[in-house]
């Protein structure tokens, strides 16, 4: 768990060196609730707080749902996210290890249906607007609305919104969307992936979850191209580094409670993300679609892993 | 066979074997028009209306009906109840018709006048399946209402609007305006909301069993405590 958490840090620098302190902010306020909530939610239950807090699981949920919600957004949001990924995510179903649901994606998918507006606004990147500093950034989280923010569409929100244009047109046409994926965007992409790869390299989780999701979309991506038409699903390279891909593939569908247990099983639910997400970023209406691509899949996990339980060898089938 | 009391059929409606919140009967209703409280009320005054007349005339052709084609008749006596709700619907509050659709002809498959009819009023007088019927009506709608008012408050912060859907023109004025909130949980009044909302009633109800439960047990202990000191 402390390694999931170190290897977020680069990620969340290039976050913040991008647009500024907000998610920095976000993380540290959302901590914060977090753990208070934690502690009084084992209380209440009869468990041990100090041991449920210590094993840090609580502080990724936590992270891994601040450094997906927008910068700057307003305290309430956060709260409204955290309250809903540690009590109706985590506690509902007994706490760590019983959720059936990642619930850092349940928070997310809660706050982006009942908030669109809000979820949808994230920060302009830096040398396209000034990047708001760390007092402006606490103005913006505990009194929202009092100073405008600085917010603009992401590349995915305008590859969606295009309607005229080439592909390689629309990634011409805008400053943010210079670079594979769009400003900040491409950089935090390979900043989260240089992070999950030394949680591969330390051996935190498999391989075979992240390669597949990664794979599935690149192919969906590739199918969709379309030559780069206006109607383009945009370029596979697009897809693999804008948005939140490389954070979902090495931090959220890793997740060892929700995921699939065998290493087959993890290809197939990797694959089905991948493809999940390229088609609700295509035709759905919400700014990224991994949060709701995780939680179907969560849902399909028990299946999944009953067609695809390892046999004990030397057993014939249907021993027991 | 008419042995339970009127207390029992109360408790067991409205508590104990509340339709909506123990036998989870009925739940596509209870969680496809409870986002607000015009459209919770007006539903479930339709469902108690056919539970009544259903069970009361299942109850009275009891004796005549052969046991294998019952549930033919069952399901025939209920349709004809649901038509006249209907009809009577569309004549005096059409606009609430018009919104609750498809769901007022769904009646007829709701499972819990189904339920009632064949576990209850085919085999007990027409005053105990007349009582059954409204009481088992009475703590659906209950959950009904209570669904919509909690939904309605959390995903528009307001109770009360458009009542004039049901009760006339007087009514518009009766929105309350409870919260001010300028972005309201918009997740209560969608279906994802329905079902969390849904899952904490049951939760609330079990846990008070539970306390209650343990009350309960904990005065009984007490008595015996005391009765033995006194030996």
């Amino acid at each position: 768990m402390q390694e999931v958490l170190l290897a977020t840090i680069p990620g969340v620098l290039v976050l913040t060196f991008y647009f500024g302190p907000g998610t920095l902010v976000n993380i540290i306020f959302g901590g914060t609730i977090a753990v208070a909530c934690e502690y009084s939610v084992t209380k209440c239950r009869g468990r041990n707080p100090a041991a449920a807090i210590s094993d840090l699981s609580i502080l990724v949920t936590s992270t891994l749902l601040c450094i997906a919600l927008p910068p700057y957004a307003p305290w309430w949001l956060i709260l409204i996210g955290v309250l809903t990924a540690v009590l109706l995510g985590k506690h509902v179903f007994g706490g760590l290890g019983h959720n059936p649901f990642n619930p850092a994606m349940v928070g997310y998918a809660m706050l982006l249906i009942s908030f669109p507006v809000q979820m949808s606004a994230w920060a302009s990147p830096r040398g396209l607007a000034e990047v708001p500093g760390l007092v402006s950034a606490l103005r913006h989280l505990f009194a929202p609305g009092t100073i405008d923010a600085v917010t603009a569409a992401t590349p995915l929100d305008l590859l969606r919104q295009n309607t005229g244009l080439l592909f390689e047109d629309l990634m011409n046409s805008r400053p943010e969307l210079r670079g594979w994926g769009g400003i900040g965007w491409l950089q935090a992409n390979v900043a989260f992936l240089v992070g999950g790869m030394w949680l591969l390299h330390r051996k935190v989780f498999s391989w075979h979850a992240p390669v597949s999701m990664l794979a599935a979309l690149g192919v969906c991506a590739l199918i969709g191209y379309d030559g780069g038409s206006s109607e383009s699903g945009g370029s596979a390279l697009f897809h693999l580094f804008s948005g939140a891909t490389m954070f979902a593939a090495f931090f959220i569908i890793t997740d060892p409670v929700s995921s699939a247990v065998s290493n087959r099983g993890r290809l197939i639910f990797g694959a089905l993300i991948g493809a999940l997400v390229y088609l609700i970023r295509v035709l759905g209406d919400y700014p990224d679609a991994v949060a709701f691509a995780v939680l179907i899949l969560n849902f399909c996990v028990p299946f999944i892993d009953r067609h695809t339980q390892p046999k004990v060898f030397n057993m014939r089938n249907g021993a027991q | 066979m008419n042995n339970a009391s009127l207390y029992q059929l109360t408790l067991d409606g409205l508590w104990k074997n509340n339709p909506a919140l123990v036998q989870l009967l009925g739940l596509c209703p209870l969680l496809a028009v409870t986002d607000s409280t015009v459209k919770a009320l007006g539903l479930s005054g339709a469902t108690l209306f056919v539970l009544v007349v259903s069970n009361t005339s299942v109850s009275l052709i009891r004796t005549v009906v052969a046991d294998n084609i019952r549930l033919t008749v069952f399901i025939m006596i209920i349709a004809a109840a649901v038509t006249v709700t209907d009809l009577l619907m569309q004549a005096y509050s059409y606009e609430l018709y018009q919104i609750l659709g498809i769901f007022l002809p769904l009646i007829t498959t709701n499972g819990i006048i189904v339920g009632r009819a064949d576990s209850f009023a085919c085999k007990n007088s027409i005053s105990a399946a007349l009582s059954d019927g409204f009481f088992m009506g009475l703590g659906f709608s209950a959950v009904m209402v209570l669904m919509g008012t909690i939904r309605e408050l959390l995903g528009t912060g307001a109770l009360f609007a458009d009542m004039q859907l049901l009760f006339g023109e007087g009514a518009e004025s009766w929105r309350w305006e409870l919260l001010h909130i300028d972005y309201p949980l918009l997740a209560a009044v969608s279906p994802p909301g329905a079902f969390l909302v849904a899952g904490c009633l049951i939760a609330l109800k079990n846990q008070i069993d539970t306390c209650v439960e343990r009350r309960a047990q904990g005065s009984a202990e007490a008595a015996g405590a005391v009765r033995s000191e006194h030996r």
